[in-house]
């Protein structure tokens, strides 16, 4: 549902990441990890980012998502897992202290720029 | 929300205690190469960074202040507006609050939370491309028509929505999620990002369980398998059985934080 401001926002950084002495530059790709827990919909995601890309260097520009699996760590016993449905209790002690190690993503990572021809 | 997609896959093929991290691995899908004729410009930042730099603003500026800040989601209806008439009417005038409340449109919510006597900035996210959510540019805004001399408890009643508040830092202490039984015992479950970020839940509406087929017990252990350790708050706004502890959680947050000022 906000999938339209985090577009705005990718392509906010991402215009913002061209090196200023390029002049006219097309971003071809853009590279994201999201996370698995992230609350965004990869494929709304590609739909609002194509519209707003529309008049900015990033119009036409692929968007490459990256899914970063939910890995946690007990902090009872110390195992380290990849959480792979609704259940945050450790998998082997069942312990809930529990730290969340990755999966809350929701990061730009890159911009490939094509060469002019 | 990717995580749901998970429950469908019932065959569990990591069996093999390959459980160490790789945080540079990418796993074994598609791995992005670059093509030639192009050039990758490095980049590694957070999409949500300026909302989180504000948000860090707002906490820095409550803190000076020693205002304790709650954030409180829910779905549409599930008791936000309630909940906070009721607990407003019994908590002041011994704490001092304020409330910013945030909807689509209208001022309803915040004519019901005016009678109370604290402050209340109504926040119109029309205003600001009908948002789903209160961003915390948008909290910045709010509180500076706020005295934040003058309070020591400011509630935040987000947009009635469990997916993008969840994804939004406003700068809060502490974060409420309101569940009410007339909503899936499994909706901690769908909605694992709010539940698993949220610091207390309250499941609202108990004084209906007598003409539902509500399981209680399911529904609070589906926000233990998100949320361990969680308390969880049973509790009727309508009659205000069951809100005591949920209203001791509060003065207590409210307190440790004046004692920290
Ligand atoms: N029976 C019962 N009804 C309740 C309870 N709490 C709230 N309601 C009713 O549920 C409806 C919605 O309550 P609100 O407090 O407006 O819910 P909200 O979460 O603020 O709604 P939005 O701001 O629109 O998202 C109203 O008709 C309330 O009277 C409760 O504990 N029991
Ligand atoms: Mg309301
Ligand atoms: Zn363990």
């Amino acid at each position: 549902m906000h999938e339209m401001g985090i577009a705005m926002q990718i392509i906010e950084i991402a215009t913002a990441s061209i090196p200023t002495d390029e002049g006219d530059v097309a971003v071809a790709r853009v590279n994201l990890k999201v996370g698995k827990l992230a609350a965004v919909v990869a494929d709304s995601l590609r739909f609002c980012f194509e519209i707003a890309a529309k008049e900015t260097p990033l119009e036409g520009a692929e968007l490459d998502i990256e899914e970063i699996p939910v890995k946690a760590r007990c902090k009872a016993c110390d195992t380290e897992w990849t959480i792979e449905g609704p259940a945050f209790n450790c998998e082997k002690c069942d312990s809930g202290q529990i730290e969340i190690l990755s999966g809350r993503e929701l990061n730009i990572e890159s911009i490939e720029i094509a060469d002019e021809a | 929300m990717l995580i749901q997609n998970d429950k469908i896959r019932l065959a569990r093929h990591h069996q093999d205690g390959h459980s160490h991290s790789h945080p540079h691995s990418r796993g074994d899908t598609e791995v992005h190469s670059v093509k030639s004729g192009r050039r990758e410009i490095k980049v590694v930042r957070r999409v949500l960074d300026v909302n989180d730099k504000m948000a860090d603003e707002n906490r820095e500026l409550f803190n000076r202040h020693g205002v304790f800040v709650l954030n409180m989601m829910s779905s549409p209806g599930s008791g936000k507006t309630t909940t906070l008439e009721k607990s407003l009417a019994t908590i002041m005038p011994e704490i001092k609050c304020a409330v910013i409340v945030g909807d689509i449109c209208t001022t309803n919510d915040a004519d019901r939370l005016a009678v109370s006597g604290a402050p209340v900035v109504q926040i119109n996210t029309d205003e600001f491309g009908g948002d789903c959510h209160l961003a915390a540019h948008v909290i910045e805004k709010a509180a500076r028509s706020i005295d934040l001399d003058a309070i020591e408890l400011l509630i935040v009643e987000n947009v009635g929505n469990l997916v993008c508040p969840a994804e939004f830092d406003i700068g809060e202490d502490a974060r409420a999620v309101i569940l009410s039984v007339t909503e899936g015992e499994d909706k901690p479950l769908k909605y694992p990002l709010m539940f698993r970020k949220s610091d207390i839940a309250i499941l609202n509406k108990t004084d209906l369980l007598p003409y539902l087929d509500y399981d209680v017990g399911e529904a609070v252990r589906s926000i233990r398998q998100i949320h361990p350790d969680m308390p969880v708050f049973e509790m009727s706004s309508k009659t205000e059985e069951g809100m005591g502890p949920w209203l001791d959680w509060l003065k207590r947050q409210v307190r440790d934080k004046l004692q920290q000022a």
